[in-house]
């Protein structure tokens, strides 16, 4: 019985007793945040808060000592990511780097690599960008043309990267490059690119809300040495589908709409309407269990299991839950969102309904997940 | 997983995987005939995970029962088993006699059931409509008033004044029962029970009953969509077909995964109102997803009696609605989050 394998996980004593911990670390470092600032969630960007969160302990948490990491375990990081989230932490600049680029240096990187880099993601002090979409590559990757040519000493990049968030902020890209023109899987190699490399421009994308997350990075004569090739040349598309199911697989992934819940919750409890109060109640059960289903994910990482179909389907899921959000609190609340004045629930409305189309896009779009999705059943 | 949950796992798949099948159930939707597994079930000692083993039970844990109950949801199980397992339960734990065969609980807490009288001279009067199984079951563990208070009794159905039979969607008994001076053993409602028990926990063992039946659902989708060849490729490998199953199978997984924590927290000694109310909100919820795309895939043949499709969905649609459905379960849980305010929504989330 079962396509997938959700083992209940639950948290144990140590992981739980972070909670306070965190929580009184956010209560003071987040005192000042507005209820719409805090809707920016995992988008929002704020070095000094991340270095902070270094100080803690907090970055690279399950990662070997030797490297400056806290080997803990993934339950504790869990504890202290979800209580992020939760509270609307400005995590970005070192979110992308501790999820996926330190355990994939973990995993594939050279020990100069490790030994460079991991302690600078560990400090809050390095922040990393991911290099994977291009103009004609989206959710196929494999289509993936910026090229890496073999050169005296290194590599010479030539293309443009889109849709690169944080690019403009981040210190370091992994970049996915074609390395070999034959073999359209295996002639993909990942590279860790300074993001202050000579020939290498990046332009602002505005979304339609008038923010920027992303970016378009071109390439033009980029060098990167040889010592910045990520596992050997051709191992890039292995490499990426491994870094994608962490990417899928952590509580972001449901709680992007979190402020909006609460702030709905607030309106519910000043008008007692029936239907907000039911509608609250739904949204509690549906977080409840992609809670749990998270959990169980994060249990899969602490046992060395591979999360990837089970982490697609919580991805899946929770992105239609966070994004329906926006859609029940319009509905339920007769009230404009606003951009400018408002209440807090309007403005944090606002951000979120113009936000909210990137929930099913970001990481894997639905259709890409539900074909993983699908394959795990057997369909394909 | 537990030895004695793997042992209960294989003996409830055994059985039902290799006796309830079309033709059986058929029977079933025809007669109420069961074939004569309930009486299977009964030796296999599947009724009594809950119960000690001084008392006939199998002394286990409430993640056993889980095992047994989805199960029996998974095969459209044609007999009383989850209200068996709570009968046999909530009397045992009441200090009264464990039922021997079907049984069946009532609840009467909202005073549409009444005790009066002491020990032997106790008398159940009183009616409640759609009992599961009570036209079937001979025993039935009910929670009632007495004095103003809420207290446990077991009485016959050979006793009642009257059974009105009825059915669900799936045609299992759901059925008017009404008591006049009935004789009752009467004993207190324990501490550590709320006095809706029997829709709490009903509402457990049918969420429970769902996230099978959607695991059932899902696998006879997926295999019939691998099966059936339309332009000249399986239906499976249409990406509007997977991406629908792929919907279908979050539902089943989201099921599969709520409907589990209610008995997880009575094992870790938590109450599990919470969890109950979450997991009968998003499974019934979760049913009409599965329903709906499971007919689609299907297409006409799955709307028709002869395939074993509706066996699942009929109780899908049916189970849904039965303890609380999802929009009475969504109310308590934003009633309790509303009373808690938005400072405690998180804390709520994170300890529920």
């Amino acid at each position: 019985m079962g396509f997938f394998n959700f083992e209940p996980a639950t948290l144990p004593p140590e992981a739980e007793a972070l909670r306070p911990e965190v929580r009184a670390f956010l209560a003071e470092a987040l005192k000042d945040k507005r209820p719409v600032d805090r809707a920016w969630n995992w988008m929002g960007h704020d070095q000094d808060f991340s270095r902070k969160v270094g100080a803690q302990g907090w970055l690279g948490m399950t990662w070997p000592t030797e490297y400056g990491g806290g080997g803990r375990t993934f339950f504790e990081r869990y504890v202290v990511m979800e209580e992020m989230l939760a509270a609307g932490a400005p995590v970005q600049a070192h979110w992308v780097a501790d999820r996926q680029s330190g355990p994939l240096l973990l995993r594939f990187g050279t020990e100069e690599q490790r030994e460079f880099f991991l302690p600078q993601i560990i400090s809050g002090e390095a922040c990393f960008c991911i290099g994977m979409s291009e103009p004609d590559s989206g959710s196929d990757l494999a289509a993936t043309r910026t090229k890496a040519e073999k050169v005296d000493g290194g590599w010479k990049v030539n293309g443009t990267k889109v849709w690169t968030s944080n690019a403009h902020a981040a210190h370091y890209m992994i970049g996915l490059f074609r390395t070999n023109s034959e073999d359209k899987h295996g002639g993909l190699s990942q590279f860790i690119v300074d993001m202050k490399s000579s020939g290498l421009t990046v332009s602002p994308i505005i979304n339609l809300a008038g923010n920027h997350h992303f970016n378009q990075c071109v390439f033009e004569d980029v060098f990167v040495p040889d010592g910045r090739l990520v596992g050997s040349p051709g191992s890039g598309w292995n490499q990426v589908m491994a870094e994608l199911s962490f990417e899928r697989s952590g509580p972001e992934r449901y709680l992007s709409c979190i402020q909006l819940i609460l702030e709905l919750l607030g309106v519910a409890a000043q008008s007692r309407d029936p239907a907000m109060v039911e509608e609250v109640g739904r949204l509690s059960a549906h977080a409840l269990t992609l809670r749990r289903m998270s959990l169980s994910v994060a249990g899969k990482l602490q046992r060395g299991e591979n999360p990837s179909l089970e982490a697609s389907v919580v991805k899946d899921v929770g992105g239609v839950f966070e994004q329906s959000i926006p859609e029940i609190a319009a509905r339920l609340v007769e009230e404009e969102p606003t951009l400018m004045g408002g209440d807090d629930f309007q403005q944090v409305l606002a951000f979120l309904t113009m936000e909210a189309p990137s929930f099913s896009l970001r990481g894997g779009t639905r259709e890409i997940l539900r074909g993983i999705i699908a394959r795990g059943l057997g369909l394909r | 997983m537990s030895e004695l949950r793997n042992i209960l796992t294989d003996s409830v798949n055994g059985l039902f995987g290799d006796r309830v099948t079309r033709e059986l159930l058929t029977r079933f939707d025809e007669t109420g005939d069961d074939g004569g597994i309930w009486a299977e079930v009964e030796a296999q000692g599947l009724t009594r995970p809950l119960v000690s083993e001084e008392n006939g039970g199998v002394g286990g844990e409430w993640r056993d029962a889980h095992v047994l109950l989805s199960a029996g949801g998974f095969h459209s199980a044609p007999v009383p088993l989850a209200e068996t397992i709570l009968a046999s339960w909530l009397a045992e734990k009441a200090g009264l006699p464990v039922p021997e065969g079907m049984a069946t609980v009532i609840d009467g807490s909202d005073g549409s059931l009444k005790v009066t009288g002491e020990g032997s001279s106790a008398k159940l009067s009183g009616a409640v409509a759609r009992v599961p199984w009570g036209s079937k079951a001979e025993t039935a563990v009910v929670v009632g008033v007495q004095d103003g208070g809420v207290v446990v009794g077991q009485v016959r159905l050979s006793d009642a004044r009257g059974i009105t039979a009825s059915q669900n969607m799936a045609r299992e008994p759901r059925d008017d029962v009404s008591f006049d001076g009935a004789p009752v053993r009467v004993a207190h409602l324990p501490n550590d029970l709320p006095q809706d028990v029997v829709l709490q926990y009903g509402a457990m063992v049918r969420a429970a009953q769902i996230a099978g039946a959607m695991e059932k659902v899902l696998s006879q989708t997926v295999q019939y969509a691998n099966e059936r060849t339309q332009f000249g490729r399986p239906l499976g490998k249409f990406q509007a077909i997977q991406q629908e199953l792929s919907r279908m199978a979050g539902e089943a997984a989201s099921s599969g995964v709520i409907a589990e924590a209610p008995f997880a927290a009575l094992d870790a000694g938590q109450n599990p109102e919470w969890q109950i109310a979450a997991a009968k909100a998003r499974t019934s919820e979760a049913a009409g997803v599965g329903a709906t795309v499971g007919h689609q895939t299907h297409g006409a043949i799955g709307f028709t009696y002869e395939h074993s499709l509706h066996f699942a969905t009929r109780r899908l649609w049916s189970w849904r609605s039965e303890f609380g459905g999802a929009r009475f379960w969504a109310r308590r849980l934003g009633n309790r989050a509303v009373d808690r305010g938005v400072d405690n929504f998180w804390a709520d989330i994170v300890s529920g």
